[in-house]
């Protein structure tokens, strides 16, 4: 500790690297800045490189189980995917705002998460991009980062509003929040591989490791105590729907910025949905399409 | 995809017409061509040649000035001929000569191609790439869809998901790469090469080589799974064997058998049909069989069994039918085949014509008595008994009282009748009693010649004649007051008080129903078996042999119990509600306009709809009293039976009337006082989502998941958790191996695993080379 290590490999770019992913099987890796290239780890140049249009890009993912895939996000608000073994991109979509990063569903080749910076994250099927699968709201500020458990059922989110979230993958609300006082805005998370723990830094240059189910116990559970727990955990299931056991499985305490965020933008979207159910009862019945949530976040594909 | 196809198809398309269009065109074009070009130059010769005639105009041609040794081709110039040079101008001199054909045709191919197009721009070229690429890509994602599918939908999850795959290499090739190194090791090898164990090469003992040359793996294969195939089949078969031996229902056994004897039978009559000798030998079977039954007395009621089903015959039923079923079996057992047979009725009607003296009727019961009648069958005790207890003495006076009571209108015939039939059966007692000592003799008919029951007959005569008389009359009575009276002789002492009061409501339920039902059968039955009505036994199976008759008639008296109900609850509806004031309509108009809607809505009365609906819902809202009385506690229960007035009245509890309803004064409103506001708090407001009936969601909520409810298995299953993950574990992203699909990036290995064929081939070689060795 304390001493300066030197590089084993270095590589000099004409351009500005600002992202890197590593190839889940073999010595690949990606990095992304004006363009998306593959290098090989034994080589200085580039296998291959790869561009759509002429924005930064601004962080690069390959996925885990087609590992030929890669998903990039740009900063004039698209995403791209390349197919490595083709040299060349697949598609792009463009969204409303820009995707800070991405993230491949371990167990579900073709689903990744944008987290973006509308506050949403947004879930797509990759052969049909023009409509998200689920739009997750929730964060009150723009979501940095994001990363799948490896289970592939749940997503942590850091977001700028100085929390992470926990969104289960088919819901469009988040199972947990976590925040501390000195916790600043988040900038990346982390699922570890054993799906437990999730770790987070963020700007106070804290890392932060986290319960992944926060009233789980820790440590070898014996048998009596395992049928305790999945018995609760069902019961808490069955009667999810009784208001008051709904209530005590969504309460959760917030700092109050976050609060007041929540409350002013639940007004801002009840005003504006108030809105458009009157102009869908005012005007000629058929001339007003009905949208849906996922409708008004479809962005144009290429 | 199918856009790169499109394309594809339609370049091969286009590929094909050309080639069909060259045959055609080619050569057809080319002389065309020829002739054309020929005949320009020809006019064009002309038409120079008369220029020249005029001298004005001509021009000189063009003179090459300077001098070279090599000429430039492409300072060929055609100045002065005013026109371009043609290709076939060159081609002219060698028009003649043949061997440059091949050249000129070479050119007028080359001629007649088309110009290739301009090429795609680069974005347009690159979209296509692209497009092609994504298409690719996603039909290679969609191999996916049915993993992802079933993880999605599965109950449970385990993670890591890989599961530990055995090893597949056989173990010859892990020893083939061990070898001997320390002292010992070494020794020991050498110990097992002198045994000839196959450590290394030959890997085969030379007994497995002899079975591997013996037999193929493939026919090894083969046969063992034969084996296995009917190792299986022959625990099945053991297996349902104890199975149905272990079954104790004894109704079970009676279906079998009877199934089995009726296949018998189907097999005798095909046999009688194919091989009459065959058949002759099985029906000396059947006839031991019979004889032997006859012998036995296995179903001749003298049995544990048949004594306690004779006691229980009484009150039960099914007891009854039971018996009878048993006596119609050994009635069927014990009488002879037809051929066999009719010599025997031959002599039983010289027997009757001896015994042509006794009446009818006699003959009849005794006839009875001995055959086709199988209550009669019965030996002596039961008889005896029954015959004791008739001739008690203190004969219950409640039976006759209660009859009379009954049918008080018909009171004299019915007292006839029964003084005739207790005086009948007294004589006949009294014949029995000797005769029992009779019925050892082979004959048992001969009793009445004896010259003791030579009086009885001749009562007996006269009585009958008295009862023809009177049978066609008092048919009806008799059957019911014979009914009436029988089981009530029957009763022991001890019961006597509470007998009758059973008795009674089920039997004067019975009577009213019946009667009607024995007018329309009685006088048929009488024609048809001739028998007096003193027989007592027959009479008392009657309801056995209808056992539709009592269980209709409570169902009869429950119909009109809800009619009644039904009745007292179509009311004619008078209320404050509807509109009463009728006014005088003078106006003949209006007065028609109203017939009008009257007759428009004459099918629906919506208020009187409504005050029936509020009547329901009022109704419905008063608090019910509960009746907390257990029929059959304390006291006799059963089929027709009530608790007695003063229990119920002890155990029904009143509910107080609650408060006065809201809309008690508002008669065009009902106010529903279902709801409880406290409980609507815990209360599912809204249908949850995969739910698409309440009916659903409250059937998942009412059921259990507990352990106090559940077997413990039931209990493990139901509380599986979803997802399961051991701490510490990775979970690695889903591989294409780890569900069986080939990746892109294949390992040798995952195509071993995925291609046991090719492996037994190679395995094979394995041993072949082996063997050889």
């Amino acid at each position: 500790f304390g001493e300066e290590e030197e590089p084993l490999h270095t590589i000099l770019g004409k351009t500005v690297y600002t992202g890197i992913d590593h190839h889940w099987k073999e010595a690949v890796f990606a990095t992304c800045g004006q363009q998306v290239d593959i290098w090989d780890e034994q080589r200085t140049n580039p296998i291959c490189s790869m561009t759509w249009g002429f924005d930064s890009i601004s962080s690069v993912k390959f996925n885990p189980i087609e590992t030929f895939l890669l998903g990039s996000c740009a900063s004039d608000r698209n995403i791209v995917l390349y197919d490595m073994r083709q040299a060349t991109p697949l598609k792009k979509v463009i969204l409303d705002m820009r995707t800070n990063t991405i993230c491949w569903n371990p167990m579900e080749a073709f689903i990744f998460t944008a987290a973006n910076e509308d506050y949403n994250l947004y879930t797509f099927d990759m052969r049909a991009l023009d409509t998200p699968v689920m739009v997750h709201m929730d964060h009150v500020s723009a979501v940095l980062d994001v990363d799948y458990s490896p289970t592939g059922k749940e997503f942590v989110s850091a977001s700028f509003d100085k929390s992470i979230r926990i969104f289960p993958v088919d819901k469009g609300r988040s199972r947990e929040v976590y925040h501390t006082k000195r916790m600043q805005h988040v900038i990346c998370v982390k699922w570890t591989p054993d799906s437990k723990y999730i770790m987070c830094g963020s700007d106070e240059m804290n890392i932060r490791l986290w319960k992944a189910n926060a009233s789980e116990k820790l440590g070898v559970l014996t048998s009596r105590e395992k049928a305790a727990k999945d018995y609760n955990q069902k019961l808490k299931e069955k009667f999810q729907h009784h208001p008051h056991t709904k209530r005590i499985a969504r309460h959760r305490h917030l700092p109050k910025s976050i609060y007041s965020q929540i409350q002013e933008q639940r007004i801002m979207r009840e005003a504006r949905r108030r809105k458009e159910v009157n102009r869908l009862k005012h005007s000629k019945p058929g001339s007003v399409p009905i949208v849906s949530e996922r409708e008004t976040h479809s962005g144009s594909v290429k | 995809m199918s856009a790169l196809r499109a394309e594809e198809s339609l370049l091969a398309l286009r590929q094909q017409e050309e080639l069909e269009d060259l045959p055609k065109e080619y050569p057809l074009s080319t002389s065309e061509d020829e002739g054309d070009s020929d005949g320009e130059r020809k006019h064009q010769k002309l038409l120079e040649a008369i220029s020249s005639l005029d001298g004005k105009n001509r021009r000189k041609l063009a003179e090459r000035s300077e001098a070279s040794l090599k000429v430039s081709e492409f300072n060929v110039s055609s100045e002065g001929s005013r026109e371009k040079l043609v290709l076939s101008d060159l081609l002219e001199p060698g028009k003649t000569s043949s061997s440059l054909a091949t050249v000129k045709k070479q050119l007028n191919r080359v001629k007649s191609k088309k110009t290739v197009e301009l090429p795609l721009n680069k974005e347009e070229v690159e979209r296509i790439h692209r497009e092609v690429a994504f298409n690719k890509t996603s039909q290679a994602l969609s191999k996916w869809d049915p993993i992802v599918l079933k993880n999605r939908q599965a109950e449970q999850l385990v993670f890591p998901l890989k599961k530990e795959q055995s090893a597949f290499a056989p173990i010859e090739h892990v020893l083939s790469g061990w070898k001997a190194r320390t002292p010992m090791e070494q020794e020991i090898f050498n110990l097992l090469h002198k045994n000839k164990q196959p450590v290394t090469d030959p890997l085969l003992t030379p007994v497995e080589k002899a079975s591997l040359r013996a037999m193929s793996l493939e026919e090894a294969k083969m046969r063992r799974a034969e084996l296995q195939r009917a190792r299986a089949l022959q625990s099945y078969y053991e297996a349902r064997a104890r199975r149905e031996k272990k079954i104790k229902s004894k109704k079970y056994h009676k279906v079998l058998k009877k199934g089995k004897a009726k296949k018998a039978l189907k097999e005798f009559e095909k046999l009688q049909k194919v091989s009459p000798s065959a058949a002759l030998e099985e029906l000396e079977k059947i006839e031991k069989a019979r004889m032997m039954e006859r012998m036995s007395l296995k179903h001749q009621n003298s049995g544990k069994w048949a004594k306690s089903k004779a006691i229980m015959a009484k009150y039960d039923l099914e007891a009854r039918q039971a018996l009878q079923e048993q006596l119609a079996r050994n009635k069927e057992l014990t009488q002879k085949l037809q051929a066999a047979s009719e010599s025997e009725e031959e002599e039983e009607g010289a027997e009757d014509e001896d015994e042509m003296l006794v009446p009818d009727a006699v003959n009849e019961v005794r006839m009875n008595a001995d055959g086709p009648n199988p209550w009669m069958l019965r030996n002596g005790p039961g008889e005896a008994e029954e015959l004791d207890i008739q001739k008690d003495p203190e004969q219950p006076p409640e039976p006759v009282a209660h009859e009379a009571s009954e049918s008080e209108g018909e009171e004299n015939p019915v007292a006839e009748e029964e003084m005739l039939l207790k005086e009948l059966e007294e004589r006949r007692s009294l014949r029995k009693k000797p005769g029992l000592n009779q019925d050892a003799k082979p004959v048992g008919r001969r009793e009445t010649k004896d010259s003791s029951s030579q009086e009885v007959l001749s009562e007996l005569r006269a009585l009958s004649q008295k009862l023809n008389k009177e049978n066609h009359r008092s048919t009806k009575q008799k059957v019911s007051s014979a009914r009436t009276v029988l089981p009530v002789q029957r009763e022991e002492a001890a019961d006597e008080e509470e007998e009758p009061m059973l008795l009674q409501r089920p039997e004067r339920a019975r009577t009213l129903d019946e009667l009607e039902e024995l007018g329309r059968e009685g006088c048929f039955q009488d024609k048809e078996r001739p028998r007096p009505a003193v027989n007592g036994q027959w009479l008392e199976r009657k309801p056995n042999n209808q056992p539709g008759a009592p269980k209709e008639k409570p169902k009869k008296e429950q119909m009109i119990d809800l009619q009644n109900l039904l009745s007292t609850k179509s009311p004619s509806v008078k209320s404050l509600a509807v509109p009463t004031t009728v006014e005088e309509w003078e106006d003949e108009e209006e007065k028609d306009q109203r017939q009008m809607i009257k007759e428009a809505f004459a099918g629906d009365d919506v208020i009187r709809d409504f005050l029936k609906e509020k009547r329901e819902a009022v109704e419905a809202s008063k608090p019910k009293d509960v009746d907390l009385t257990l029929p059959g506690w304390g006291e006799w229960g059963g089929v027709g039976l009530m608790p007695s007035a003063k229990k119920r009245r002890r155990f029904l509890i009143k509910i107080p009337e609650g408060p006065p309803r809201k809309d008690k004064n508002l008669p065009n409103v009902i106010i529903n006082e279902k709801r409880n506001i406290h409980a609507a708090a815990h209360q599912v407001r809204v249908l949850p989502y995969p739910f698409t009936h309440h009916q659903q969601f409250e059937r998942t909520i009412q059921t259990p998941i507990g352990s106090t409810w559940n077997t413990q298995r039931a209990f493990q299953k139901l509380t599986t958790p979803k997802v399961v993950t051991k701490p510490g574990h990775i979970i690695k992203p889903i591989k294409a191996e780890d569900v069986g699909y080939r990746s892109s990036s294949r390992s040798d290995l995952s195509v071993v695993q995925r291609n046991p064929k090719r492996l037994s081939i190679r395995h094979k070689k394995q041993l072949k080379k082996n063997s050889v060795d």
